[in-house]
């Protein structure tokens, strides 16, 4: 097992390396750099003391000197290793658009999002395995059929209108005021508060977001468990335990849901990318400082440090949720061995 | 890694289709689209699919403010046509017709189309209309017309579905190919990659991307497909994996077919069967995506009325419920029925892939 995992974690390194390139060289290709965009005014925060110093001098002199100050001036690959030796320390460097340093931006923010997609991974996982359950257990019953439908049908619901319906008939606009359309917490929240009230709270701020970004998953993880629970009980050992007249109870729930959730562990994998995607709009609808609204600020901002930190901070994610899939993966099913892993 | 969820999904699966019987005369298509009409679901996506097409295809002839016929002064004009034809460079406006509002002609017999309007005529004497018989779809704050901006915008998509994926399809399967049919280190670079791609936060790329380079349908066509390829590429890799070591590809190899040709033309048409279920899927997923940007606010130009730009209107005025209703729904029609397509296609080419995505 520890041998396996050092493997993964060196397995890594390439591919972040990878993923960190791509990134970097599409920021550093694009039209355009920030320097340019600070003199064109298009940058905040410094501005005002860098633009009036530059009245008097040419604006190709300040050019040179803020491509200096952000290390533009040197080639691509340079600037590459320098941001590759910087990030070893955390160091993403500062905002351009506050001067803030980039990391802190970030790490006040990961909480937030980290909390959304837990809850959402958890509330895909409560909801698709007894749907599946039930639909492998009674499989191409009415009550299979109706739930693959309703799950397919809100597999296709595009993200986008799901909220924006939210905002415009339960959010409290001419319609019903069910939940609340902004932020994580109420305007008079205090810490004084008593617990209940504050999880109460809470609650009902996270709800919608947290529907919005698990109800897609519903269909995809409960096909699966309906396939892989068929498959097992197709199996000799349950037609064995069967035959020696165990209660089918015992037999759905001791041998056979035990051994079809195995699987079920990878698709944390796959659900993991889109979850950061949906934090995008979902933060940015429903105003959530989460690190899906940062991105979307900076983005619009062209605030190059965040965005890399950004990018590769959810890349960091994206890599950690398919490392710990395949952990637990190789955790519950020992017979994955690394070097035997199928293609 | 995933490929094993797959792999496993597809060993759980016993399905009657995979005898595959091509029967006799018309060939695999034609079985095809006889065991895909027996699907009611997915040929009612089918149809959905076609109608969508149409719209697309005539909305100029169904949202517009010119006349399919005019009578003026004496003579008898075909605005809609004609303005193809200017557009072209074929022919050009007449004296009295050049920049006119055809509604405010007088003395005029004109025969209009169905919606007079379109989705770039601002009136601002009629902002945020609810539905009505004038306004079908309401207006939005410009006093634009939401029914004729949805005719319109569903150009937009479907050609960003059509043109992303295939880019995605070209880049795809000749990755999927060589790293197939090549195998071992090349197969091992290959692989690599899609695994770099698969750990790319794709949508922040693709605002990124979006919100750096100039706002234009064609650059985001080209984004959307370029960052999509890698499940086609994966499922072209895998087939060319299994028919490699077929006897049939082996006696070409042996015959001394150049590699090109054993690739293109014996292994991909055999190939092809989950690619095709996967474009189909790929569409939808690239409409997704680009009403996702233009509801952001990236991507398109911002004067371009698209369904996701109409929907982030809504977003923003929230008492004017026609901005959300109808626009997400036709995102999710158009949606749904590609994914309907896509299964019932899978059902019938792939006996072996299962899964939603």
């Amino acid at each position: 097992m520890s041998s396996y995992l050092v493997q993964r974690l060196l397995l890594l390194i390439p591919t972040f390396i990878g993923v960190t390139l791509i990134g970097f060289s599409v920021m550093h290709l694009a039209p355009g750099d920030p320097a340019e965009l600070r003199a064109a005014g298009g940058l905040g925060g410094a501005r005002e003391g860098a633009i009036s110093r530059n009245k008097q001098g040419s604006v190709d002199e300040a050019l040179s000197q803020w491509r200096k100050q952000y290390g533009l001036d040197r080639p691509l690959p340079i600037q590459y290793a320098v941001w590759l030796h910087n990030l070893a320390t955390l160091n993403f460097g500062d905002s351009f658009k506050d001067n803030q340093p980039v990391w802190q931006k970030i790490s006040e923010r990961i909480p937030v999002t980290v909390k959304l997609n837990v809850l959402s991974i958890l509330l895909v996982y409560v909801v698709a395995i007894p749907l599946g359950i039930y639909s492998a257990t009674h499989p191409n019953s009415f009550g299979d059929k109706a739930t693959t439908l309703i799950a397919f049908v809100l597999f296709a619901v595009p993200l986008i209108w799901a909220a924006t319906m939210a905002i415009v008939f339960i959010c409290g606009g001419d319609f019903l005021y069910l939940f609340p359309p902004a932020g994580l917490e109420s305007l008079e929240y205090s810490s004084a508060w008593p617990l209940w009230r504050k999880f109460t709270d809470q609650a009902w701020h996270l709800f919608l977001p947290v529907v919005m970004l698990s109800y897609d998953g519903f269909a995809g993880l409960s096909r699966y468990m309906r396939a892989s629970m068929l498959e097992v009980m197709g199996q000799d050992f349950v037609q064995m335990a069967r035959a020696k007249g165990l209660p089918a109870r015992v037999v759905i729930f001791k041998h056979v849901l035990r051994n079809s959730l195995i699987p079920q562990v990878t698709i944390l994998a796959s659900i993991l990318p889109g979850l950061i995607g949906g934090s995008v709009i979902i933060e940015t609808i429903f105003s959530i400082p989460g690190l899906g609204q940062l991105g979307y600020e900076s983005v619009l901002a062209r605030d190059y440090p965040t965005v890399m930190a950004l990018f590769t901070v959810s890349a960091l994610l994206t890599l950690l949720g398919i490392l710990i899939s395949d952990l637990l993966l190789a955790l519950v099913d020992p017979r994955i061995a690394f070097g035997r892993r199928q293609q | 890694m995933t490929s094993t969820i797959s792999n496993s999904a597809a060993a759980a699966t016993t399905d009657k289709n995979s005898r595959a019987g091509i029967e006799a005369a018309g060939g695999l298509w034609s079985d095809v689209w006889r065991r895909f009409r027996r699907n009611r679901v997915a040929l009612a996506g089918f149809y959905v699919v076609c109608f969508l097409a149409v719209i697309a295809l005539f909305a100029d002839f169904i949202a517009n403010d010119k006349p399919y016929y005019l009578e003026y002064r004496g003579k008898v004009y075909f605005p809609i046509f004609r303005s193809y034809l200017v557009g072209m460079g074929l022919g050009h406006w007449p004296a009295e017709l050049v920049n006119v509002n055809f509604k405010k002609l007088e003395a005029a017999k004109a025969i209009f189309p169905p919606n007079p309007y379109r989705p770039s005529n601002i009136n601002l004497l009629e902002p945020l209309e609810s539905p009505s018989g004038k306004h079908w779809f309401g207006t939005d704050k410009l006093g634009r017309d939401v029914a004729s901006g949805m005719i319109h915008g569903s150009r937009i998509s479907l050609s960003i579905g059509f043109v992303a994926v295939g880019i995605a399809v070209i880049i795809g399967v000749m990755l999927g190919a060589i790293a197939g049919y090549f195998g071992s280190w090349v197969d091992l670079m290959v692989s690599r990659l899609f695994e770099i791609m698969l750990s790319i936060p794709t949508f922040f790329l693709l605002i990124t991307v979006a919100a750096l380079l100039p706002p234009s349908i064609f650059l985001t066509m080209a984004i959307i497909g370029m960052t999509s390829w890698v499940g086609m590429a994966r499922f072209t890799r895998n087939e060319f994996l299994r028919i490699r070591n077929l006897d049939y590809v082996t006696s070409a190899i042996a015959l001394g077919v150049t590699d090109r040709k054993v690739m293109y033309k014996h292994i991909l048409p055999n190939a092809l069967a989950p690619v095709i279920v996967s474009v189909v899927l790929g569409i939808a997923g690239a409409i997704l995506v680009e009403s996702s940007l233009s509801f952001l606010g990236l991507g398109v130009p911002a004067e371009l009325v698209t369904w996701g730009s109409i929907l982030h209107e809504a977003s923003t005025t929230t008492f004017a419920w026609w901005l959300a209703v109808f626009p997400g729904f036709a995102i999710f029609i158009t949606v749904l029925a590609y994914y309907l397509v896509g299964e019932g296609l899978r059902e019938v080419l792939d006996p072996r892939l299962r899964g939603l995505r």
